[in-house]
């Protein structure tokens, strides 16, 4: 008798003596493949991911050595590691203070009539398709200055960013205890002062982290820098970010799309930097967060 | 004692401390004032930002729009040296790629948030969550260069002619190719970046079932599958359906991976094992080298039905989530 099939048992008589149904084995049986499916998916999900970075890791190893990592084109990928970096962090250094605001008005401000409006909009801007970001940002800057450029998409870059600083940044607001608020009210403290001196500082570490995800998000965004920032040569680095910047994903990109042996190598050798990188912002983001929560909630 | 000053000057010094100058109240009234207007303003620049992207995308799109109109949706000729576009194929193309990455990626996300939340001893889910939520951290290009150089070929050379030679009757199943760029492969990358998504997600769906109406299903002698299946997945039911449905976003609008294993054809076909193009990767692939206005609107045109959907399906997650939240309402 299964429990969950109730349109066909007769009603259920509680002064009757319950009697075994004498379909366990295959109950336990069901649940027992269940419970290898579920094992199983688990095994399989991981097994993805050991193949994928096994795969970058064995191809990308033989072509990273030193001149490969300082030289531009076309020994080396230096200026592609330079410019990323320098776009990414243009695009965080805008997008850091706006999510961190808004986390602050969500948390401390908004009451219930307008927590929901601003988190839907920052739900829809989450998953909004990068390609159209891409595609508003070409339209508002590229179109009309006729000229690519870093700063173009750092700020597709950005408005990615901002949801992912924004969300996180309010889950550790929201850990700070009500009482050290309450505290700073009782003493007259002005609000703005306890929001700015002991609020955002006991959150800091949460931000931090917030921040370190979203960079690890946007160094491997491709289709804002197909679309905004693609036509650099990689010879040498590009310090201005209104030019077009050399950057690892469109590198990569344009490396699969040739059928070059060669090239291959290459876009294996800058998978690996950009996934070693990526994965040791996720990783130092894991454990900042796991101390400052533990910090916050002793 | 004596020492002391008696209690009642005390306390009056201490107020007439604690009372605040004119000037510093000012002070506070105004920083609280500039804070608040600060944070409201970020939070209407959002709004505005994504109002001005529909407004902009739409209007760029809006030369193919009034050339195509909704015909743009059945016209299945893509030709962008006759000034011909219609989207049919890739759209077909989209709907294919995402409905087989939730096909196949909701109920394998779904087994494992099972797995992490309610089979897994700590110590392992401790170890598993992380390596998971790894897989969404990989940067979709990477994924796409190696579906490109490792995936493609392997499906080329046993998966598709075993799939083709046993299921060959369904035309979705058609001949194999001698490339691995297929609408199948781009397919099976949306599973691999949609599964983490849905994973986690639904990890934390139910881990918030409450504790005790689980051990009262057990109690009453259900088996564990029988406490999952008549207590866990119908308490979040509606938190999973929003979980696929943000991963249906996801699949929907990832333009580079797939753009690197899809083939980059606009033909309108069902065949899986044959190259295609989705919205996305269409944009993708022909933006940077668009041929006339008309072609540079077409994509636009894409680009604009994309956000449309892209919208509309993470309004109807929240909607869900919001709507039929249960014990486990939290869509994320």
């Amino acid at each position: 008798m299964s429990l969950f099939r109730r349109g066909d048992q007769p009603e259920f008589d509680p002064t009757q003596p319950l009697v075994a149904t004498g379909n366990l084995g295959r109950r336990h049986a069901v649940s027992r493949i269940i419970q290898f499916v579920a094992v199983a998916a688990a095994v399989a999900a991981v097994a993805v991911l050991v193949i994928v970075i096994w795969a970058v890791v064995s191809h990308g190893a033989k072509a990273i050595d030193w001149t490969f990592i300082t030289t531009g084109y076309p020994t080396g990928v230096g200026p592609y590691l330079v410019g990323t970096a320098e776009v990414v962090a243009i695009a965080t250094l805008m997008a850091m203070p706006i999510g961190v605001l808004i986390a602050l008005f969500l948390s401390e401000y908004a009451g219930r009539r307008w927590t929901r409006p601003v988190q839907l909009v920052l739900d829809v801007m989450n998953g909004l398709p990068s390609i159209i970001l891409a595609v508003f940002i070409y339209i508002l800057i590229v179109a009309s200055s006729k000229q690519q450029s870093g700063f173009a998409a750092a700020i597709a870059l950005a408005i990615i960013e901002v949801p992912l600083i924004a969300r996180g940044t309010q889950e550790v607001l929201r850990l700070v205890p009500e009482a050290q608020r309450e505290a700073a009210d009782a003493l007259g403290v002005a609000r703005w002062r306890s929001i700015l001196t002991i609020i955002l500082p006991a959150a800091s570490g949460g931000i931090v982290t917030a921040t370190l995800l979203s960079v690890a998000r946007a160094a491997g965004e491709t289709a804002p820098m197909l679309l905004l920032n693609s036509l650099a040569k990689g010879d040498a680095v590009q310090l201005n970010p209104f030019k077009e910047v050399p950057n690892v994903p469109v590198r990569i990109f344009q490396l699969s799309e040739e059928a070059n042996p060669e090239g291959f190598t290459e876009a294996w050798g800058l998978s690996l930097i950009l996934i070693a990188i990526i994965l040791a912002l996720g990783l130092s983001s894991r454990a900042l967060l796991n101390r400052s929560k533990r910090k916050m909630t002793r | 004692m004596s020492a002391t000053p008696p209690a009642g000057t005390a306390s009056l010094k201490l107020a007439r401390s604690n009372r605040q100058s004119p000037a510093r109240k000012r002070a506070d009234r105004f920083g609280d004032i500039a804070l608040f207007v600060i944070c409201a303003a970020a939070a209407v620049l959002a709004l505005l930002v994504l109002i001005l992207i529909a407004k902009e995308v739409i209007e760029g799109a809006q030369p193919a729009i009034s050339k195509f109109g909704l015909e743009f949706v059945t016209n299945s000729e893509w030709a962008p040296p006759l000034e011909q576009f219609g989207g049919k194929g890739v759209i077909l193309g989209t709907l294919i790629t995402s409905a087989m990455a939730l096909l196949i990626g909701g109920p394998v996300a779904i087994s494992i948030g099972i797995f992490l939340a309610l089979l897994a001893p700590t110590s392992v889910r401790n170890v598993i969550s992380p390596l998971v939520e790894m897989l969404a951290a990989i940067p979709s290009v990477i994924l796409g260069f190696w579906g490109l150089l490792i995936l493609g070929p392997v499906l080329v050379s046993t998966i598709e002619p075993f799939l083709h030679d046993t299921f060959g009757f369904i035309p979705l199943f058609g001949a194999p190719q001698t490339t691995g760029n297929s609408v199948f492969n781009a397919g099976l990358i949306l599973t691999i970046m949609v599964i983490p998504i849905i994973a986690s997600v639904s990890r934390d769906l139910f881990m918030a079932v409450p504790r005790d109406l689980q051990d009262g299903a057990a109690a009453l002698g259900s088996t564990r599958w029988e406490v999952i299946r008549g207590v866990v997945l119908p308490t979040t039911l509606s938190g999973m359906i929003a979980a696929c449905l943000l991963g249906l976003g996801r699949a929907l609008g990832e333009a580079i991976a797939v753009a690197q294993v899809i083939g980059g054809s606009t033909e309108s076909h069902l065949s899986l094992f044959k190259p295609g193009g989705t919205m996305a990767s269409l944009i993708a692939l022909q933006f940077p080298s668009a041929v006339s206005k008309l072609h540079t609107a077409s994509l636009y045109y894409l680009a604009a039905l994309l956000l449309v959907i892209g919208i509309a399906a993470n309004l109807l997650a929240s909607w869900v989530g919001q709507r039929f939240g249960g014990a486990g309402g939290v869509a994320r």
